[in-house]
């Protein structure tokens, strides 16, 4: 059911996740489109769900659980990096360049 | 009636989706995210996935989100002025994003049955309940006892090195936060 | 023991005689008695394993040559060469003339060199030069004839340049070895031609199937004749390489003896002789040999018309005899050519010696005043007979043996030569020429030598009145081995005396099989009856000549201390500047090359292509290509997720279809 329209969803859904990555500046905003991302292939998992059997739904799970723990751990680094330097605009985050 | 109600919570999540990615403000993206997660959450339910509908909820739109919007309170990011980059980021942004949505936009086109072709390189269109047949054991399963059921038994049972490894995972990451987000180490 | 025994030894003990004496120069350079013993008694024992070869060889004449193997060298693929020995009734003749010579050489030098610092070296360095002239001679096949080719150029060098701290003796050692490398390159190329044509680099497998493989008088033959005498032309020094041999006279007056007159130089002629059978195939190349073998011995014959110093008179010397052996094996007279070979060793080994004995006695005196007179220029010399009595009738025999003067031993094989040469006339007229040449030759050889006798030990002396009273006769060690050496001067003649003479011609009936081949395909007959007579009695008076004609020009004359003398003019002058060649080769040769060599290849190919481009080209190739690799590490997340993004797009791509 519905299996064409959702993985067309997704892909928008994905592709706005893109758009949104490589167009802000803000880390927290990119955290979020990343987010995003991850809920469009979630999607994707469940539409194809009905086909695939339960392996599908347990992959959704563990892409849910990971999702969180990323989520977590990634503004912990935003908050230190802030502290640092005051910003969490990623155009002044460059320290790594050579 | 399902299709339109399909159709009108699929309109949401996109357009939820792009005001998310455009606005200015981080709390206003964090909100617009928000409203796509719970049009998800419908498109879930309409897709006969309920359990996965409401951990979506509560997981995503209620823990991740939260946490979200905390740590923006937390750095007062406030009245920021706009933060997308420059003309080039936009130029490249539309020539990568337009070929990736073009594509993965060829996916739409699949239905149950074509996709029941392609896989068993059968000629013709195949029924998908033969090629697939662990998703019609998995459908009927569902009818009886929900997506839950269905999930349960795998989980616990082949997948459950990985479930306990996810929990590991869990464990790592909030040890982590706490580490990072300390004042004096 | 038996020949390979024998042959080994006679190697194996001068090897034995330069590494003890280089470990003693190194460690302990004060052991003269040590050094003395061993790098005599190897020599020594070297000869008595050669009469021991000559000997088996005498009961039993091998008709092809015995091999002697060591072990195998080069096995690559078709070419398998081997360090081996050959020993035949050539090789044995020379074995005989080195060994022996040598031995009397070294023992000359116990005295000569007493007082040097660098007593154990240079009998290191002889010794050596022994090791690689027995390989040489006795080498099995071309490589292994290099090897002692090179080897003795080697310590040519060595030899040449022991006094080293002047940079007049390191020049004249320089210029040898680099000399004959010019000619080494005709080898290498005469070897390349050979391999080419036959497959195989062994003598006696290249000159058995000589006459089958190669066309007689074709392109081939000739090639590979002429880039081996080019080679000779080196290493004897003919015309055009033979301007080393003088600039070698700044060596130690011994090794001018053993290696520029009695062996080394002879190499050049051993070579030609044992592969006659090539030359004789290649007319052309045969007279350019005979040719420029003729020239060079009137050439080299004037130039010591003009010569003061002792030493450079011998040398050109050396280079006009050495010119005559040339022009015998160039005519096809192989076995007057060795046989000249011989009695040059001995009479030339005599002269030397005679001369270093003089030197030394000169040397003595102006030490002992604190003078600062060249103690060579014989300018400086003059009535020596009084003080160095046996010195002088020594060098007397020596003279007479090397001007011609029947019975001595450079009569006959002098008088060989030159009748093989007229032999040959009859059938090329060229040789004519060339003999008329030798004839030249031969008077003013017997002229200038007249002229050193005189200068040197005739006439009033003007070494100065202070230097007369320490002047006198060279120490018995010294002397022992010029009386050996005069005697076989003297007697030498016996190994070949012609038939005419009712002698058995010994040397040309020992070394026929050698020269077998080669001369079957010479079709000339050796002057019969009336002609033989006349030419030897030409020859003779020619000799006579030339003596008196030197005697009453060179004591007619005042003769003045080289400090006094006038400079010379004219003609004479040019004479005395060796034709000025050795300017001209400077002009045409080294300056261009110095001048290539240090424009052209170090600036322009070793600083700028190899330095500039390759080594520090690449270097700078890497750090641009890290610079600019750099640059994609801009540290900043929004372009490595732009690039991460298109590499995944492009997989994404790839998977879908």
């Amino acid at each position: 059911m519905f299996l064409g329209p959702s993985l067309g969803l997704s892909a928008i859904l994905f592709s706005l996740g893109v758009a949104g990555v490589l167009l802000r500046r803000n880390a927290i905003v990119l955290f979020m489109c990343i987010e995003l991302m991850l809920n469009a292939v979630n999607l994707t998992f469940v539409a194809l769900g009905q086909l695939y059997g339960a392996n599908a739904y347990v992959m959704v799970f563990f892409v849910m659980t990971v999702a969180a723990a990323e989520a977590v751990v990634g503004l912990a680094i935003i908050l230190g990096v802030f502290r640092h330097r005051q910003s969490v605009d990623l155009q002044n985050i460059n320290l790594l360049q050579g | 009636m399902t299709h339109f109600i399909y159709y009108l919570f699929a309109t949401v999540a996109v357009l939820s989706a792009a005001l998310c990615i455009v606005q200015r403000n981080p709390v206003n993206a964090a909100l617009w995210l928000v409203s796509t997660m719970f049009s998800l959450a419908a498109i879930y339910v309409l897709l006969d996935a309920h359990f996965i509908a409401a951990i979506q909820v509560l997981v995503y739109a209620g823990a991740v989100m939260v946490l979200f919007l905390f740590v923006i309170m937390l750095l007062n990011l406030g009245h920021a002025r706009s933060d997308i980059r420059g003309p080039f980021s936009i130029a490249a942004t539309v020539v990568i994003t337009g070929l990736l949505g073009a594509e993965l936009l060829a996916l739409v086109r699949y239905t149950p049955a074509r996709l029941a072709a392609e896989v068993s390189q059968a000629a013709s269109l195949s029924d998908p309940s033969v090629v697939f047949a662990a998703g019609e054991v998995t459908r009927q399963e569902a009818a009886a006892h929900g997506v839950i059921g269905v999930v349960a038994a795998p989980m616990f049972q082949v997948y459950l090195i990985p479930f306990e490894i996810a929990s590991l995972l869990l464990l790592a990451a909030i040890v982590g936060a706490v580490v990072l987000a300390k004042r004096k180490v | 023991m038996n020949i390979s025994h024998l042959v080994w030894l006679a190697v194996a003990l001068p090897v034995g005689g330069f590494l003890l004496n280089g470990a003693l120069a190194l460690r302990r350079p004060h052991a003269k008695g040590l050094v003395s013993l061993v790098g005599v008694g190897v020599l020594f024992g070297a000869f008595a394993a050669s009469l021991a070869v000559f000997r088996e060889l005498w009961r039993q004449p091998p008709h092809d040559p015995i091999i002697v193997r060591l072990w195998s060298w080069l096995p690559v693929d078709r070419l398998q060469v081997e360090v081996a020995f050959q020993v035949d009734q050539l090789s044995a003749v020379m074995l005989l003339v080195v060994t022996g010579v040598g031995s009397l050489i070294h023992l000359f030098s116990v005295g000569y060199m007493r007082q040097d610092p660098g007593y154990a070296r240079y009998f290191a360095y002889l010794n050596l030069f022994v090791v690689f002239m027995l390989v040489l001679v006795l080498g099995s096949s071309f490589p292994v004839l290099f090897i002692g080719w090179e080897g003795v150029g080697l310590c040519s060098y060595l030899l040449i340049g022991f006094w080293f701290e002047e940079k007049a003796n390191a020049d004249a050692g320089k210029k040898a070895f680099l000399m004959n490398r010019v000619g080494d390159f005709g080898f290498l190329v005469a070897m390349f031609f050979i391999w080419r044509a036959f497959g195989s680099l062994d003598l006696v497998t290249v000159l058995s199937r000589a006459t089958t493989t190669l066309q007689p008088g074709g392109a081939v033959v000739t090639a590979i004749t002429l880039f081996l005498f080019l080679g000779c032309t080196g290493k004897s020094a003919q015309i055009p390489l033979y301007t080393w041999l003088p600039d070698a006279m700044a060596g130690p007056t011994p090794v001018s003896a053993l290696i520029h007159a009695a062996t080394m130089v002879t190499a050049g002629v051993y070579l030609v002789a044992r592969t006659n059978v090539l030359f004789a195939m290649a007319p052309v190349s045969s007279s350019v040999v005979a040719g420029v073998g003729a020239l060079t011995a009137l050439y080299a014959a004037t130039i010591g018309l003009r010569q003061y110093d002792i030493k450079k008179v011998l040398a050109y010397s050396t280079v006009s005899q050495l010119g005559y052996m040339f022009l015998a094996v160039g005519s096809g007279a192989f076995v007057s050519g060795v046989f000249h070979l011989v009695t040059h060793a001995f009479f030339k080994a005599l002269l030397f010696l005679g001369s270093g004995s003089v030197i030394h006695a000169l040397h003595h005196a102006y030490h002992a005043t604190h003078s600062h007179e060249d103690p060579q220029d014989m300018r400086n010399m003059g009535g020596l007979r009084r003080e160095m009595p046996v010195t002088f009738w020594l060098m007397v025999i020596a003279t007479l043996a090397i001007a011609g003067i029947p019975p001595f031993a450079g009569f006959f094989s002098k008088d060989e030569i030159l009748a093989g040469a007229f032999a040959r006339g009859g059938a090329e007229p060229a040789y004519y020429v060339f003999f008329g040449m030798g004839l030249l030759a031969a008077l003013l050889t017997a002229f200038y030598m007249a002229r050193l006798l005189a200068l040197t030990f005739l006439g009033p002396n003007r070494t100065g009145d202070a230097e007369r009273a320490h002047l006198h006769e060279a120490p018995w060690i010294m002397t022992g081995p010029l009386l050996v050496l005069a005697a076989l001067s003297a007697a030498g003649g016996v190994i070949n005396l012609p038939a005419f003479v009712g002698g058995g011609a010994g040397l040309e009936h020992w070394l026929e099989p050698v020269f077998a081949s080669g001369r079957a395909l010479l079709h000339f007959e050796h002057p019969e009856g009336g002609v033989e007579l006349t030419l030897i009695a030409g020859a003779v008076a020619i000799a006579v000549i030339g003596l008196v004609a030197g005697f009453r020009v060179t004591l007619g004359r005042p003769m003045l201390p080289a400090r006094q003398a006038p400079a010379d003019t004219g003609f004479a002058l040019v004479l005395n500047r060796k034709y000025y060649v050795d300017e001209l080769y400077d002009a045409v040769v080294v300056r261009p090359l110095a001048w290539l060599s240090r424009v052209l290849l170090w600036k322009g190919v070793d600083q700028g292509v190899i330095d500039g481009v390759a080594v520090n080209g690449t270097a700078w190739v890497s750090r641009m290509f890290g610079l600019v690799g750099s640059r994609l590490q801009t540290g900043q997340v929004g372009v490595y997720v732009v690039l991460f993004l298109a590499g995944a797009l492009w997989i994404l791509r790839a998977v879908i279809r």
